[in-house]
């Protein structure tokens, strides 16, 4: 390969599909990368070239009343961020800022990472990730082709839905050069209601009623005592035990209403106790963020999804074989896990939980041998796999677009 | 409108492939006799009609992958179908395919309140699985108009939506997972109770796909918790540019309304004379604005909503005061189409979407077109997303007046892809919008979407002649020109 080690950094759509060109005729596989943030999430990718999208920048359309934007793929997510701001909206998904995680500035990012990734926050169980706020696209596919799919209106089933299919692919399926997202208005108020020193098989339960009452929880988290007493919420902090939250949010009347309704209903659980504004968009924050994980970098990082009424057993059967630091969030559905990253980083154990329940885990954090080791990403059934594949080979067929970022066979 | 011409080989065979389905699914499941076969001829678009080779009524996983493997390894051609109230021809029957329905896949396998989602077999109604769920507090929210016959299996397979998707999404944003049979028999499942499937998301990509990747056998949708208390706001404007400012300024102001409804003068005449729902006739544009939720926050958002319309322009205000008043404002809503039905021999409902503020300007060309065409239109809107029905009046009964009015609702397509919209907001393309897609993509574009088919179906067996105007062999699309070394230095920054 003549050209190796090179970094490649497109200003334009057109300037991309000539990278893919390149990449194309020369045989050399791509890592793409917006501003690298996420780059430790995944499988190391087997290529020496670089495709850095972060030149590819700016917002091409927004309008506030029709809830849709359109941003190239390297435009920063805080200025995303900010624009929404000004109007008074938000990505309902609740992205996180991941970079601390790896070690990275807080704040840095790009819109396309967080396609790639199908980031999504605590208020995923009411508003779903960014697969379903993601209306549209262009890309340059592994042929070097540039092709659009969806569009800019929030409702459209014109052929095959391909924003779902490059939501989540980690850049294994097309570079983007475009994407459109719904937005949507923030809400008005927030609160949370607490309660403290349940243990986690009695927390999901309070988590499963409070999400089956009708008063349109948007946050329910469990943090157990060590990923507790991080926080800079003094009251979360000094709680000297677990940490059960429940998140309203709304219109003012509203809030407080359902707030008064949830602590009234939840009472036979024990005492509840309400964070308000500040503190509220706090903790939720340190969860978005994963702030308990951020904080201790010497940990690999489990990301295990689940049935919510599975979650309490599968952290203790995981915790039953090895030591770490465990969170929920989605109601019980969404278990964390930090562990030392010995061995196989516990992967026998969190993926041994799952297999008589259903559901996947992820490894999100881990130095860079054991992800060139360990499947980071569930491993499929044989014909699940295969069909996996061929679907990277309608987009992908050289393999040039992130090669073993997801799987080690392609 | 053309079909993949029938293969005389595999109708010559009929009486072969009657025999092996029989081995597979026994007894009355599979219909070969021709006066039968006709009440499979069309389905919701009862414009096109076909009669199938054959019917079969497979009642097992284990059946429906032996059905697909046989034809599959035959070449047999395929048409999945589920209530068969598709609008744009989605389970149309080819001349030489047979029709799979799963309409004895009628259970509900699981009802989970605790995990909120519910397990079913594709052939149950949209309908059926909130019947079942609703003496607990709670439904599936996705509501297609044909919600009462409509099956959860082809909602998937259209993605269908229904009056409250702004605020509660459309099928792909309510659906946890699928049990799913390939064309070569494989069953395979995706997602599950859990949130989100692992690896690629090949359950968003399959809903919506329109029976042509594969067919469902299994759903588990997510329920919700109904609403505390709902009240609506009927709301009457001068013009569809004051209605449309309204829902705007609604929208700007941080509230997304449960149902955000409009309807253009002639749709509120239809549905007035029809059901006398108490809509003021003298209006150009109404709304019908319904906020739902826990009732400290309707009360307050009405009023709000309310402040926002005076200033508007409304010269028509109701609100709701009561679950049965609340139920006569949609009344006309819900009855427009078969009101639009009372008053001509035939109509004909189109399923665009456009950017919201555009709609001023094309209800100016449509009504520009409708002269042109001579032919009357009525529009009802759904306002909060942009999903536009216009319903074209006709009679086919008068020659030419069909092809007429196909050609004004192909121009009306059109306008909305011009402005910045798309074809179809929740129908599906079907075989009716099919030879309109290259108005909205590229050659390339949908040679890509027939790529991720020949993922699913190499042999273009399941459902072939929708969607594609054209259909590109495999091996064909697979074929890449790369010239080595012809690139070494291309003009873009690198370090």
């Amino acid at each position: 390969m003549s050209l190796a080690n090179d970094t490649l950094r497109p200003e334009t759509p057109d300037q991309l599909q000539d990278a893919l060109a390149w990449s194309l005729s020369e045989q050399a596989p791509l890592e793409i990368l917006g501003q690298g943030t996420k780059r430790g999430w995944g499988r190391p990718v087997e290529s020496r070239n670089r495709l850095d999208m972060s030149a590819l920048t700016g917002i091409t359309l927004y309008e506030p009343e029709e809830l849709v934007l359109s941003a190239r793929a390297g435009t920063p997510l805080a200025e995303i961020r900010t624009a929404l701001a000004e109007k008074n909206q938000e990505l309902a998904f609740e992205p996180g800022d991941w970079a601390p995680l790896w070690g990275g500035a807080a704040g840095a990012g790009t819109v396309g990472g967080m396609i790639g990734c199908n980031l999504a926050g605590p208020r995923r169980i009411r508003q779903g990730a960014a697969r379903d706020h993601f209306l549209g696209f262009t890309a340059v596919t592994g042929r070097g082709e540039t092709v659009k799919s969806g569009g800019r209106v929030v409702k459209n089933v014109t052929g095959y839905d391909l924003s779902k299919l490059l939501c989540g692919s980690f850049g294994t399926l097309a570079a983007m050069s475009e994407v459109t997202l719904k937005v949507l208005p923030r809400a008005e108020k927030t609160r949370t209601v607490l309660l403290l020193g349940l243990d986690d098989r009695r927390a999901i339960e309070v988590l499963c009623a409070a999400l089956g009452s009708p008063h349109e929880v948007s946050g329910a988290a469990h943090l157990p005592k060590d990923a507790a007493a991080g926080s800079e919420v003094s009251f979360v902090k000094q709680a000297g035990g677990s940490v059960t939250a429940i998140r309203v949010e709304g219109p003012g009347p509203s809030v407080d209403a359902r707030c008064a309704a949830l602590r009234q209903e939840l009472a036979g659980f024990g005492g509840t106790e309400e964070l308000h504004s500040h503190n509220s968009l706090q903790f939720w924050r340190e969860l978005t963020d994963l702030a308990p994980l951020a904080a201790r970098p010497d940990l690999a990082i489990w990301r295990v999804s689940v049935k919510p009424t599975d979650g309490a057993d599968v952290a203790a059967e995981i915790l039953a074989e090895r030591d770490g630091l465990h969170l929920f969030d989605w109601g019980g559905g969404l278990v964390w896990f930090g562990t030392a990253p010995e061995g196989d980083a516990g992967e026998a154990a969190v993926r041994g939980a799952l297999a008589d329940r259903g559901g996947h885990a992820a490894l999100l954090r881990a130095p860079e041998p054991l992800r060139a080791t360990l499947p980071v990403f569930q491993p499929q059934a044989p014909a699940l796999a295969a069909l996996s594949r061929r679907v990277k080979e309608a987009f992908d067929p050289q393999a040039v677009l992130n090669p073993g970022r997801m799987y080690a066979e392609f | 409108m053309h079909m993949p011409e029938p293969d005389a080989g595999t109708i010559a065979r009929k009486s072969e492939i009657v025999a092996a389905l029989q081995a597979v699914v026994p007894g009355e499941g599979v219909i070969f006799d021709a006066e039968e076969l006709a009440a499979y001829e069309s389905d919701g678009l009862t414009a096109y009609r076909q009669p199938p080779l054959i019917v079969v009524l497979p009642e097992t996983v284990e059946q429906v992958s032996a059905v697909l493997r046989y034809c599959n390894e035959q070449k047999v051609k395929v048409v999945p179908r589920g209530a068969g109230t598709s609008l744009s021809g989605g389970s149309l029957p080819l001349a030489d395919g047979i029709i799979l329905g799963l309409g004895k896949f009628n259970r509900i396998l699981d009802i989970d309140y605790d995990n909120r989602c519910a397990v079913v077999q594709p052939g149950v109604t949209n309908l059926g699985i909130t019947k079942a769920v609703e003496h607990r507090g709670f439904y599936y929210a996705p509501d297609p108009s044909s919600q009462i016959a409509c099956s959860i299996g082809g909602n998937i397979a259209e993605n269908s939506g229904g009056v409250h998707c702004l605020k509660y999404g459309l099928t792909t944003n309510n659906v946890l997972g699928i049990e799913l049979v390939l064309m070569d028999g494989t069953v395979m499942r995706l997602g599950g109770k859990h949130l989100e499937a692992e690896g690629y998301d090949l359950l968003g990509l399959l809903t919506g796909s329109e029976g042509l990747l594969g067919v469902v056998t299994e759903v588990t949708v997510r329920l919700l918790r109904q609403p505390a208390t709902a009240r609506a706001l009927l709301l009457g404007f001068e013009s569809s540019e004051a209605a449309g400012d309204c829902v705007a300024a609604v929208i700007a102001a941080g509230i997304i309304p449960g149902g955000m409804e409009m309807m253009d003068r002639p749709a509120i005449h239809a549905a007035e004379d029809f059901v006398q729902a108490g809509y003021p006739r003298y209006v150009e544009a109404l709304l019908i604005v319904e906020l739902d939720g826990p009732e400290a926050e309707v009360d307050y958002l009405i009023f709000r909503c309310s402040e926002i319309a005076k200033a508007k322009g409304a010269v028509y205000e109701r609100v709701s005061k009561n679950e049965e008043e609340r139920a006569v404002f949609w009344a006309g809503r819900k009855a427009a189409f078969p009101a639009v039905g009372r008053i001509s021999p035939d109509y004909y409902c189109m399923d665009g979407t456009i950017p919201r503020h555009r709609l001023p300007e094309v209800l100016r060309r449509m009504r520009e077109l409708s002269e042109h065409y001579g032919l009357r239109v009525a529009n009802v809107f759904h306002a909060g997303d942009g999903n536009l029905h216009p319903l074209i009046l006709y009679d086919a009964n008068v020659p030419g007046e069909l092809e007429r009015c196909e050609a004004f609702g192909a121009e009306i397509l059109k306008l909305c892809v011009e402005v910045g919209g798309v074809l179809t907001g929740e129908h599906g393309v079907g075989v009716e919008k099919r030879d309109l897609m290259p108005s909205m993509f590229s050659e390339i574009d949908l040679k890509q979407q027939q790529r991720v088919k020949c993922a699913f179906d190499p042999d273009h067996l399941l459902n072939p002649g929708k969607v594609f105007p054209q259909l590109h062999r495999c091996a064909e699309l697979g074929r890449m020109h790369i010239h080595r070394g012809q690139m070494p230095f291309p003009d873009i920054p690198r370090f």
